[in-house]
């Protein structure tokens, strides 16, 4: 049975199987739906939880529930159960979390779709419902980001989703404990090649190509390499790898310095939208519903201030879940858009966000998925970017990808905060996934990377 | 004569400013459309690609843009937007105090570098080695030093704008001359009052014209360090521009980092010809 189905339900099925009768059980049906439903307000989503639990306890059987629910109907057996139990206090007390020991706190991003619910949770008040007062500052670059938050001028920062695991191992930085406890988006990414590509859509015709990535320790890196190297190019030798800041892409490529790039989007689009490229494909073509950016904090904020930590997650969360809603893309295009946040044109980020786009050589395309939102920080997501900074060399010598992936990515506590949201997480944080139809087990990164034939000799 | 000399070059600069931008505008004009497209389609589109607009803005885009910025200069929409006034300030501030502190330590230890020949030579070889490094390659280390980028910032403009004080101020109390000097040794003048009362004066004008060129460098070198670092400043606008690829803003922050570098650099002049005296 799952803490999430609603105990006042009568209804409910309390056999193997679930509701809709399509999936084993209740809580794989659950997982196939949206794992962040929010519900139309927070007090009622916190009554519903505070209630399901009173109800539980008092009816430990469920057929002994069923029944009372059956003689007296769902909304008396509530109000006789507020009768004698203060639910409404309950509920208050349950929905004040720890007060933040720090409430002004400064969240650092790079103004790219990606970091959307970062930046949405600002101008559309995720923050302020959670008791924070957060500004968040536009960053110049990975590596600033990077720095700025382990010199503590950022409380938390967006970073791409390898990110906090490279710090964390100490690759390109200092070794400093670093944690994700959500994800930003899945997906949202996108190979943009040159107009003069447009015939040379094979990417086994590629070889002598310059192509741009953001930065080394990225999924964009990661699945550039993986796409060139299932075509049977190594990206180390045949092609040319460069790390370049997103917005000077646009430009080498309108200057004919570089042949395409990986690059988040808003700016594989801005290329289209300014004439000087087309979309290849887009990167859930490869991997559907791949991690793309994450948010992440020091260890040592998150002890030192574990109820700001833990609001400033809920507010992610929140945004997250209201991002990954179709029907609010469009408010949250505009949200972002202003030259404070992301500073783009509204056309480009709503493409984007809502998935309907030109794809710069006449045709308008619709994904809905294009770039999605779920926050659960899989460990299996942190083990496959492990055993891909193996594969190309980032990682010498062994690697225990199981204990960097859960000391990293934080889903244990994540999924806590969750279900204290009324919210429903996976149970595990494991999942095995395909990339072009290649099949991850996470149980065996090991046997994964030795099974690639291109790859850094190491 | 030189009235007339001030008016004809006046009237030279103006053709030669008209003849600038028509060349940019006529060089930037549309070219109409390009290719057909599916009026869904083109609405997706930006000008460049459907009515061939060049990426270069024309002299008029900027103009119109620029007076925009200049009807509200202090406008704040929070910390990654800010009126191009308010920018402008930051960076002038910044340079301000690392110039400041430049001058602080650069003046005195160019007094005693200058007046004692053993330490002149002593610090030669040092001074030599750190006066070519770029400002931009100090970044990186202050940033992993000093763990707080705007010091950072400001620890740059120190850094690059105090060699050529130095160093001027070395040359300047160094080739005092001797006679002035030796006269008021045989009047008994201290130490300290012959530097204040016969080098000071004697080397002022060398030491402002290293000032001078400092306060030009520690100029160009803000506009960098905060592309570098963001957060404010001019060189963040022209970042947080470049980032959303408009043109048109950055040719005016290009324009406006020029008028400031000049005013800047014309105060100092003005320094240097109020201490300047005929031999």
């Amino acid at each position: 049975m799952s803490t999430f189905d609603d105990p006042f339900d009568a209804d409910r099925n309390l056999g193997a199987g679930c509701v809709c009768g399509q999936h084993r059980s209740a809580r794989e049906h659950e997982q196939a739906a949206l794992r962040c439903e929010p519900v139309e307000s927070e007090e009622k989503r916190y009554e519903g939880v505070v209630a399901s639990a009173v109800m539980r306890a008092m009816f430990p059987q469920d057929v002994a529930r069923r029944a009372f629910l059956k003689s007296v109907g769902a909304s008396t057996a509530l109000a006789a159960l507020s009768q004698f139990f203060p639910l409404q206090t309950a509920t208050e007390v349950f929905a004040q979390a720890g007060t933040p020991e720090k409430k002004d706190l400064k969240v650092g991003f790079i103004p790219i779709t990606c970091a959307t619910p970062i930046i949405m949770a600002a101008p559309l008040g995720f923050y302020s419902k959670h008791g924070l007062n957060v500004d968040v500052v536009k960053t110049a670059g990975w590596a600033v980001v990077r720095d700025k938050t382990i010199n503590k001028e950022y409380d938390a920062a967006h970073m791409l989703a390898p990110m906090p695991l490279a710090i964390s191992l100490g690759l390109g930085s200092n070794p400093i404990p670093f944690a994700v406890p959500a994800i930003e988006n899945i997906n949202g990414q996108g190979i943009t090649l040159a107009m003069k590509h447009k015939d040379k859509r094979n990417p086994k015709d590629w070889k002598g190509m310059k192509f741009a990535i953001p930065f080394d320790y990225s999924m964009h890196n990661y699945l550039l390499r993986y796409y060139l190297a299932e075509h049977g190019l190594d990206p180390d030798t045949d092609v040319q790898l460069r790390s370049v800041p997103p917005p000077e892409m646009v430009a080498n490529l309108r200057a004919d310095n570089i042949d395409g790039f990986l690059a988040p989007d808003n700016i594989c689009q801005r290329a289209i939208y300014d004439g000087v490229g087309f979309m290849h494909l887009l990167s859930k073509e490869i991997w559907d519903g791949h991690p793309c950016c994450s948010f992440a904090a020091s260890r040592e904020f998150i002890t030192s201030a574990p109820n700001s930590f833990a609001a400033l997650t809920r507010a992610i969360v929140d945004a997250t879940a209201y991002a990954s809603k179709a029907e609010n893309r469009k408010q949250i295009a505009e949200a972002i858009a202003p030259a404070n946040y992301i500073n783009a044109p509204v056309t480009v980020l709503e493409q984007v966000l809502t998935g309907t786009y030109a794809d710069g050589l006449g045709g308008v395309k619709t994904d809905a998925k294009r770039v999605d939102f779920d926050p659960f920080p899989w460990q299996s997501f942190a083990v496959w970017m492990l055993t891909q900074m193996k594969r190309w060399g980032q990682i010498k010598g062994d690697v225990d990808y199981k204990a960097v992936a859960e000391q990293v990515y934080l889903a244990t506590d994540t999924k806590k905060l969750m279900t204290e949201m009324g919210l429903s997480p996976p149970a595990s944080a494991y999942k095995s996934f395909s990339v072009m139809g290649k099949n991850f087990d996470p149980a065996k990164p090991e046997d994964y990377v030795a099974s690639f034939k291109i790859r850094k000799a190491s | 004569m030189t009235s007339s000399l001030r008016l004809r070059a006046g009237l030279v600069s103006i053709v030669l400013l008209a003849a600038l931008l028509g060349v940019w505008h006529l060089a930037t004009r549309s070219t109409g459309a390009t290719t057909t497209m599916s009026p869904e389609y083109a609405k997706l589109m930006g000008l460049t690609a459907t009515q061939g607009k060049s990426a270069m803005p024309g002299p008029l885009d900027v103009g119109a843009k620029l007076w925009e910025h200049l009807r509200r200069p202090f406008y704040d929409n929070g910390p990654n937007d800010k009126g191009l006034g308010i920018q402008l300030g930051y960076s002038i501030a910044r340079v301000g105090l690392g110039y400041l502190l430049a001058v602080l330590v650069a003046i005195p230890l160019g007094f005693m570098i200058g007046m004692s020949p053993l330490l002149s030579k002593a610090l030669d070889p040092f001074i030599q080695v750190l006066k070519p490094i770029s400002p931009l390659a100090w970044m990186p280390l202050a940033l992993y030093t000093i763990k707080d980028s705007s010091i950072s910032a400001i620890f740059v403009i120190f850094i690059c704008s105090i060699w050529p004080m130095l160093l001027n101020t070395v040359f300047g109390v160094a080739s005092v001359r001797k006679e002035w000097i030796n006269v008021a040794r045989t009047l008994e003048v201290g130490t300290v009052r012959r530097a204040f009362t016969v080098i000071l004066p004697a080397a002022a004008p060398t030491i402002l014209t290293g000032m001078r060129i400092s306060i030009g460098i520690a100029w160009l070198v803000i506009v960098a360090a905060e592309m570098l670092v963001g957060g404010t400043g001019i060189g963040y606008f022209v970042w947080n521009e470049w980032n959303n690829l408009s043109i048109t803003n950055v040719i005016i922050a290009i324009l406006l980092i020029g008028v400031v570098g000049m005013l800047l650099d014309q105060i100092l002049a003005r320094f240097t010809r109020m201490v300047t005296f005929p031999e």
